[in-house]
C-alpha cells in the first residue's frame, strides 16, 4: 500500500530594493516614468560602459538578510547570466551565481514551522517587453538595472496556505525593515514557485515551475491548482514533465511555457567588469540598528504586554506607519491608556486617512501627533471630557493642527459638573418636554433617558451624564 | 606621422605591432588606465595602451592617462609613481625566462634579442636565467578566456537598440539571428562561437573552468618570481618579424604569433615591447621588439628600464627599411 500525497514546495522571491538609483548606474529607479527616460549609457548596453556597483542598494540588500536572520558573506562576487532578448540591453544579466551575498535564515510560520532560506542574491532587473500594441514589441528600458535581490527558500513548504503565509510575512518583514515597498502592482514583488508531488514514502517528485504571478491570492491559487492537475496525472499513471508553466488567471490553471529541453543555457562566468562586494563590520553595525522592531514582535508584545486582542494587534502592525504612531503614542501616555489609544488610532484616526476631507492621507500625515493622541486620550480618561465631546476636538485637531488641550479650552468642552449649572438646564429639559416629565413621575424608569438627553443637547455635550441623572432624579422625586 | 597614438591590448595588440613596426608600446598594469568607452572583447585582459616613438614619450601619455576615473571598477587605487630614473639599469635584475625562447623563434629574432640582453647587462642590469613552466599553456588559456568574455560582451550588438539590423522571419531570434550572421566578420564569429562552447554547460568545467585555474597559476608564478628573484623578465615581444600580408590565412597560425605577449595579459602585468634591432628579410630590414614585463603595479620600472635601455642604444631612432627605400 502506497502512502498520500505530500506537497513540495519552494518559492523564488524577487525584491526591488528601494533605492533612489540603479543597481550599476546613476540612473532613477522609479516607476512609472515615461518609456525610456530613465536610461543611460549603461542600461541600454551602449558599447564602453561599464558597472558601478551602487553601494545604497548593497546597504539595503544587507539590512535585508539581517531582518531575516541570514548571514551576510564578508566577499561575494558577481556572474553574468547570458542569454538573448530584446529586453536584456547587454546580452546578460548581472547576478550573484557562485557567492551569493546571503544564506541561511529564514521565516517562521504561525503553525510553528520554520521556512529556511537556501540564499539571497544581488541581481539586476531587465526591462519591459511590452507585446501588446500591434505587431510591434515595444522595449521600455526603465526597468533594466532595477536592484533586485532573489529570496531563494529550501522546499519547506507543504500547501499553498503556507506559502501565502511566507510570503505575507516576508513582505512584512521587508517592508518594516525600509528595504522595499514590496508593491506587487507595480512589479517590486514577484514570485516564482517551484511545486512536486509525491507519495509519502517515496522520493521527491518531478518539479513544475510556476511562473507570471502577480498576487499572493494568485500564488495560493495557482499552487492549489497545480498540486490537483500534477496529483491527478499521478494517479492516472501519468509522468510529470519538468517544465515551466504560466498561470493563467482568467481560466485559473496553469499551462505550459517551456519545457527543459527548451530552457536556455545561461552559460555563467564571473563578471569581470565588478570588483567583489565587500560588506564590513561597520556596514553590518549599520544596517542591524537600522532594523525596527519587526510585526511578529510587536503582534507578540501588544497582546502579552499590552493585554490587545489578536485582531488590535494584527490592525495595529497591518502598516508599519500605524504600529509606529500607535508606539509612539503609548511612550507618551499612561501605561493603562494601552486599550483605548489602540481605539483611537484604530477606528478614528486611519478613518481619518481615508476620509478626503482630513488633511493627510496617511498616519505620518495627518495633523494630530501621536503626542496630540495622547493628551485626548488622557483627557478622556481622567474624566475631563466624555468620548463624544472627544471626538468633536479630535475633528478639530485633524482640520487646524492644534493640540486637544486648547481646543478643549476654546471650545469649552469640558465636561460641566456644577450642580447649578446642570440644575438650569434640566429645569429647562422638564418645562419643555411635560410627556416625558409625567412618565418618569410615572414610575417608567426608561423615560428618564429623553430628559438625559435633552439636557446633553443644551449642554452641547458638557454635562456630565452621571450627574444629570442624579439632579433629574431628585428634582423629580423619583427613586434612582 | 604623430608622435603618440593609443591603441588596446588584450593579448599583445599593441605591443606587437609596435614590435614588427619598429615603435615603443605600453601595455600597463590591468587597471592603470579606465576602459570606460573602450570597446570590450575580452573584460579581465583589455587594457588602453600608448604608442609612440620612444618610451619617454610613452611614460608622459601614461601617466596622462592613469588613475581612477570614478567609471570603470576594476581601476588601480595605486599610482603610477615616479619615472625618469636614468640609472634604472644599474643593478636590475632582468630574468630571462626559458620559456619565452620556444623552439619555433625565428633564429635571427633570437639573436637580435640576445645580443639586446647583452646591451642591458652592459649597462649594468644582471641577467637571471628563471623559468615559468605554465608559459607554453599561456596562448590556450588565452584563447579560451577571451574568447568566453567576447561572446559574452558582443552579445549586445543584437540589432535591438543601435547599429545595423537585418529583418528576420518576424521572430525576434530570426531578426537576431540574421543581424549577427550580417554584421560580424568571421574571425568575430569564429571567437563568439569558441568562447560559447567553452561555456557551455556540460563543457564549462572543462574549458572555461581549466582555463581559469591555469590563469591563475600562472600569475603565481609570475608573482613568485618577481617577489623572489626578478625585477623585471625580458624577452621576444614576437615569435617572428613582420609577415607578407595574407600569409597567415590559417587562424591557429596567427593565434601562435601571440604566444610571448598573452602571458602578462593573463597575469595582468605591465609589458613593453621596445625596438631592439633589425631581421634581413627578402633585402628588407625588419625591427624587432624585446618585451619587458614588470610586477603588477610596476608600471614605472618597466618604463624606466626602457627608456634607460633606449638612453643606451639607437635602435628605436633607426626607421626600418621597406624594398624601395634600401635600394
Amino acid at each position: 500500500m502506497t502512502g498520500a500525497w505530500r506537497t513540495v514546495i519552494g518559492l523564488e522571491t524577487h525584491v526591488q530594493l528601494g533605492t533612489h538609483t540603479k543597481l550599476f548606474c546613476g540612473c532613477a529607479n522609479e516607476f512609472g516614468a515615461p518609456p525610456n527616460a530613465n536610461t543611460c549609457e549603461l542600461c541600454t548596453g551602449q558599447p564602453g560602459s561599464l558597472p558601478l556597483l551602487n553601494e545604497r542598494a548593497l546597504r539595503l540588500a544587507v539590512r535585508a538578510a539581517l531582518a531575516l536572520d541570514a548571514d551576510v558573506a564578508a566577499r561575494s562576487t558577481f556572474d553574468r547570466k547570458n542569454y538573448f532578448y530584446c529586453d536584456l540591453p547587454k546580452g546578460f544579466q548581472t547576478t550573484q551565481y557562485v557567492a551569493p551575498y546571503a544564506s541561511g535564515g529564514g521565516v517562521a510560520l504561525d503553525d510553528g514551522s520554520f521556512v529556511r532560506l537556501t540564499r539571497i542574491h544581488m541581481e539586476e532587473d531587465a526591462g519591459k517587453a511590452i507585446h501588446d500594441r500591434g505587431d510591434t514589441t515595444l522595449v521600455d528600458l526603465n526597468r533594466a538595472g532595477v536592484p533586485l535581490i532573489e529570496i531563494v527558500t529550501e522546499p519547506d513548504l507543504s500547501n499553498a496556505e503556507q506559502a501565502f503565509e511566507y510570503l505575507t510575512k516576508l513582505k512584512e518583514v521587508l517592508v518594516y525593515a525600509g528595504v522595499s515597498d514590496c508593491d506587487m502592482e507595480k512589479g517590486s514583488l514577484r514570485c516564482d514557485v517551484n511545486v512536486s508531488v509525491h507519495r509519502e514514502d517515496e522520493p521527491l517528485g518531478t518539479r513544475v515551475e510556476i511562473k507570471n504571478l502577480n498576487s499572493f491570492r494568485n500564488v495560493r491559487a495557482a499552487i492549489e491548482h497545480e498540486v490537483e492537475r500534477q496529483t491527478r496525472a499521478l494517479d492516472d499513471g501519468t509522468a510529470i514533465v519538468q517544465e515551466t508553466r504560466l498561470f493563467d488567471v482568467d481560466a485559473n490553471a496553469t499551462r505550459t511555457m517551456r519545457v527543459k529541453e527548451d530552457e536556455d543555457d545561461y552559460r555563467y562566468f564571473p563578471e569581470p567588469d565588478l570588483p567583489p562586494a565587500l560588506v564590513t563590520d561597520e556596514v553590518l553595525r549599520v544596517e542591524r540598528a537600522a532594523i525596527p522592531e519587526l510585526p511578529t514582535a510587536r503582534r507578540a508584545r501588544y497582546a502579552n504586554e499590552l493585554g490587545l486582542s489578536e485582531y488590535d494587534a494584527g490592525v495595529l502592525t497591518a502598516e508599519r506607519a500605524t504600529s509606529d504612531f500607535f508606539d509612539a503614542a503609548l511612550r507618551a501616555a499612561d501605561p493603562g491608556a494601552a486599550k483605548l489609544l489602540a481605539n483611537w488610532t484604530t477606528n478614528e484616526l486611519l478613518a481619518a486617512t481615508a476620509d478626503p476631507d482630513v488633511p493627510g492621507a496617511a498616519l505620518d500625515e495627518l495633523r494630530v501627533s501621536p503626542a496630540d493622541l495622547a493628551a485626548l486620550v488622557a483627557l478622556v480618561e481622567r474624566g475631563e471630557i466624555h468620548s463624544a465631546a472627544a471626538r468633536t476636538v479630535l475633528r478639530e485637531t485633524l482640520r487646524s493642527g492644534r493640540a486637544p488641550d486648547d481646543v478643549v479650552r476654546e471650545l469649552g468642552l469640558a465636561q460641566a459638573s456644577d450642580p447649578a449649572e446642570i440644575e438650569a438646564w434640566c429645569t429647562a429639559a422638564i418645562d419643555a418636554d411635560p410627556r416625558a416629565t409625567e412618565q418618569v413621575r410615572a414610575g417608567n424608569g426608561k423615560a428618564i433617558g429623553a430628559l438625559i438627553g435633552a439636557v446633553m443637547k443644551r449642554s452641547q455635550g458638557r454635562a456630565n451624564p452621571e450627574v444629570v441623572r442624579s439632579v433629574l432624579t431628585r428634582m423629580l422625586e423619583v427613586d434612582a | 606621422m604623430v608622435p603618440l597614438a593609443l591603441g588596446s591590448d588584450t593579448g599583445g595588440s599593441v605591443r606587437q605591432p609596435a614590435a614588427l613596426c619598429g615603435v615603443s608600446g605600453f601595455k600597463p598594469t590591468y587597471g592603470r588606465i579606465s576602459r570606460h568607452g573602450l570597446v570590450a572583447f575580452g573584460s579581465s585582459l583589455d587594457q588602453v595602451a600608448p604608442l609612440a616613438r620612444s618610451v619617454r614619450d610613452l611614460a608622459t601619455l601614461t601617466r596622462a592617462l592613469a588613475g581612477p576615473d570614478g567609471r570603470d571598477a576594476t581601476a588601480l587605487d595605486t599610482t603610477l609613481g615616479r619615472t625618469g630614473d636614468g640609472d634604472a639599469l644599474d643593478g636590475l635584475r632582468v630574468g630571462v625566462p626559458r620559456e619565452f625562447f620556444p623552439d619555433a623563434l625565428d633564429a635571427d629574432v633570437r639573436a637580435v634579442v640576445e645580443h639586446a640582453l647583452d646591451d642591458l647587462r652592459a649597462r649594468g642590469a644582471q641577467l637571471v636565467d628563471v623559468t615559468l613552466p605554465l608559459v607554453p599553456a599561456a596562448l590556450s588559456t588565452y584563447y579560451v578566456l577571451a574568447a568566453s568574455e567576447a561572446s559574452s560582451n558582443l552579445a549586445r550588438f543584437d540589432g535591438v537598440r543601435y547599429g545595423v539590423r537585418v529583418a528576420g522571419d518576424g521572430s525576434l531570434a530570426s531578426m537576431m539571428a540574421r543581424t549577427r550572421t550580417h554584421g560580424f566578420g568571421a574571425e568575430v564569429k569564429r571567437r563568439i562561437l569558441l568562447g560559447t562552447y567553452a561555456l557551455s554547460s556540460g563543457y564549462h568545467d572543462a574549458w572555461y573552468g581549466r582555463a581559469q585555474a591555469v590563469r591563475a597559476a600562472l600569475t603565481a608564478n609570475f608573482a613568485r618570481l618577481f617577489a623572489d628573484t626578478v625585477d623585471v623578465l625580458a624577452g621576444p615581444t614576437s615569435p617572428t618579424p613582420a609577415f607578407p600580408l595574407g600569409e597567415r590565412a590559417d587562424p591557429v597560425a596567427m593565434y601562435a604569433s601571440d604566444v610571448l605577449t598573452v602571458p602578462a595579459s593573463l597575469a595582468q602585468l605591465p609589458a613593453l615591447s621596445v625596438p631592439c634591432g633589425f631581421v634581413e628579410r627578402d633585402a628588407r630590414r625588419l625591427p624587432v621588439g624585446m618585451q619587458l614585463i614588470g610586477a603588477h603595479g610596476a608600471d614605472a620600472l618597466v618604463l624606466d628600464a626602457g627608456a634607460a635601455f633606449q638612453g643606451a642604444t639607437t635602435h628605436h631612432r633607426d626607421a626600418p627599411c621597406t624594398k624601395e627605400s634600401a635600394r
